[in-house]
């Protein structure tokens, strides 16, 4: 199930613009790993060339090599469809299907993937929702549509979603930033419990929050608008938060934290 | 550089009523009015504007209210005196003979039957393609392809009735000669290809219906283009994100949104092809005898029928007669838009 990732020579460009410059990073199976750095540093578009959702944007493309478990995502070989099958997304906004049951948008993923065994889907269904928190509020309603639970409920709805598919990698680009304190707190305890069986990457501005629930902490900058971002440092949390190496880091974080 | 697409979608969001609804809880006792906070100083003057606008709005609509009202009331009042004086049954009756004031024989069975039949069929044929044309445009073709496209399939909706007409009974009617054979030769036991009530096969309501699939063709694809090209980015993504290929993300992210949208388009063409008047009076050929529920039938659809005997508008017995005929058509339309909105209105979405 879950796999290592690594980067080697990452650079993103969104046609002429240079977005990301020379990203590599390691990322091993069953840990948190936190994406932070100024707003337009490049955190989103590291994290959706993961999944290969960069090249969706028109003129978008990608240098370098992306492996999951030592395999290139960007070989010739492999195609972008059936990467996004085994690396799992959740969005800063939730975006659950809003028509769709419930119980449909648990097993989106499973569908596509050709499951169609209704007691299969069934208990993926419990188990995703129960991994991700939400059984016991919608287990009386799964046949109602996503569209009417609230924001916690929705982003919660998605990362059910996300791993009933039981992702190689869940990549999460501030999966918290439209959620109340409450609602935050548990998707943090969620990411938790997920840790033991998913590797996980998460794009943050909450310092505490990255600070919280992962184990490697990477820092990403811009030196100056319209020059590409970088991979500052990327190191364990405690070590990043305590103890940077780049003067850089300390400033962003001791800034932050006043 | 700037432009940034993909991240950060627009802050309202259908789910953001939390805190305006907080407010409104906070402002309950000040002011029911819209809930939008941090009014209260202001109330005066903000309340006059508030005041003369609603006036405004809410008068405008009645207005429109007012003046369907009126048309339909001025239709019943002219069309009663000679469905007091009508000797046939107006609804059974497949005769409409107003000759002889005297003696007026009028009934509306065909025209309903002409006027339902070429415009669903027109309807059947043009949905699917109409579908087909936006998918493409909006999910397929490059930007460049797309452009030119979407502007021919426009260009069709300024073609002129007339021209439609013409076209119909000269290029299309010959053309579509053979299809027909062949349909009423194979599919003549089901009653839509069954022998008409003409004595060839062109210039049927089967004719009739094609050229006004093309005309309603430009406002059914416009209609859907542009509520499926409102696909939220970040619906479709969704679906990407769990690795569908384009049709999967059409299937699950743009036709669940659009799906509204594409009904409320068809039914405006549905309304068009209803009321289409020239291009039909041109193509379909008239019938001496009643239809036989065929598309092979010929006859009057209720628009076609009344400006055929636009002459005879001079005696009010008569004109009556066709007013009674148009107050049908009129409330038709009104019932297929209360059902498209019923259709529209079970899932719209955000
Ligand atoms: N679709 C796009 N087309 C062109 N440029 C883009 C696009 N999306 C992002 N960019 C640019 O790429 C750079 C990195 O953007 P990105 O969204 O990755 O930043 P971020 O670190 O996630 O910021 P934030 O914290 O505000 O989300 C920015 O300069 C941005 O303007
Ligand atoms: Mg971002």
């Amino acid at each position: 199930m879950a796999k290592r990732l690594d980067l080697k020579d990452v650079d993103i460009y969104y046609g002429d613009f240079h977005a990301v410059q020379d990203v590599n990073l390691s990322v091993a199976p069953r840990s948190v790993t936190s994406f932070i750095g100024p707003s337009g540093c490049g955190k989103s578009t590291v994290l959706r060339t993961l999944n290969r959702m960069h090249e969706e944007i028109p003129g978008a493309r990608v240098d370098g090599e992306v492996l999951l478990d030592g395999e290139d995502i960007y070989a010739r070989s492999s195609d972008a469809v059936s990467v996004r099958k085994t690396i799992g997304m959740v969005f800063q906004r939730p975006n659950p299907f809003p028509t769709m049951s419930i119980r449909d948008n648990v097993v989106a993923g499973l569908k596509l993937a050709g499951v169609r065994d209704k007691k299969k889907l069934d208990e993926v269904c419990e188990a995703s929702l129960r991994g991700a928190n939400l059984w016991k509020e919608v287990s009386e309603r799964l046949d109602k549509p996503g569209g009417g639970l609230s924001g916690g409920q929705q982003q919660r709805l998605c990362i059910a979603r996300a791993i009933a598919v039981q992702p190689d990698v869940l990549l999460m680009d501030e999966p918290c930033s439209a959620l109340d304190p409450i609602s935050t707190l548990a998707i943090e305890d969620l990411i938790d419990d997920l840790k033991k069986d998913y590797t996980i990457v998460i794009v943050t501005h909450n310092m505490q929050q990255a600070a919280r629930v992962s184990d490697q902490t990477a820092f990403f900058n811009l030196e100056a608008t319209g020059k590409p971002g970088k991979l500052v440092e990327i190191d364990d949390t405690a070590t990043i938060f305590s103890n940077p190496k780049q003067q850089a880091t300390e400033d962003y974080i001791s800034g932050r934290f006043g | 550089m700037t432009e940034r697409t993909t991240e950060q979608a627009p802050p309202q969001g259908p789910r953001d009523e939390d805190p305006a609804a907080g407010s409104a809880t906070l402002d309950t006792v000040t002011d029911p009015g819209p809930a939008r906070g941090g009014r209260s100083r202001g109330s005066s003057s903000g309340g006059r504007g508030e005041r003369v606008f609603r006036g405004l709005t809410s008068g405008s609509g009645l207005l429109v209210v007012v003046a369907i009202a009126a048309i339909g009331l001025f239709l019943l009042v002219q069309a009663v005196p000679s469905l007091m004086a009508n000797n046939a049954n107006f609804f059974t009756s497949p005769l409409f003979d107003t000759r002889d004031p005297a003696n007026l024989n009028f009934g509306i069975r065909d025209l309903v039957v002409v006027t339902v039949l070429s415009s669903l069929f027109a309807l059947v044929l043009a949905m699917p393609v109409a579908l087909g044309i936006a998918l493409f445009l909006t999910h397929y073709a490059p930007r460049r392809v797309a452009r030119p496209f979407a502007y021919v399939i426009d260009l069709l909706a300024a073609v002129p009735s007339i021209i439609y007409g013409l076209w119909g009974i000269a290029v299309l009617a010959p053309a579509l000669l053979p299809v027909a054979t062949w349909l009423q030769g194979n599919l003549g036991w089901f009653f839509l290809f069954a022998p008409g009530n003409l004595p060839v096969l062109t210039g049927t309501i089967f004719t009739g219906g094609v050229v006004l699939a093309v005309m309603i063709l430009p406002i059914i694809t416009a209609v859907t283009r542009e509520v499926f090209a409102q696909t939220p980015r970040f619906h479709i993504e969704a679906a990407q994100a769990l690795g569908a290929t384009r049709w999967e993300v059409i299937r699950m992210a743009v036709l669940p949104y659009g799906r509204s949208g594409y009904i409320a388009g068809s039914m405006l063409g549905l309304g068009r092809a209803l009321g289409e008047t020239i291009a039909v009076l041109i193509v379909i050929r008239a019938a001496t005898t009643p239809s036989n529920f065929s598309l092979f039938d010929g006859g009057y659809t209720f628009a076609s029928l009344i400006a055929s005997a636009a002459s005879e508008f001079s005696q009010p017995l008569p004109t009556g007669a066709y007013i009674a005929a148009g107050l049908v058509l009129f409330v038709l339309t009104f019932v297929v838009n209360a059902i498209a909105r019923v259709i529209a209105g079970g899932k719209v979405n955000g």
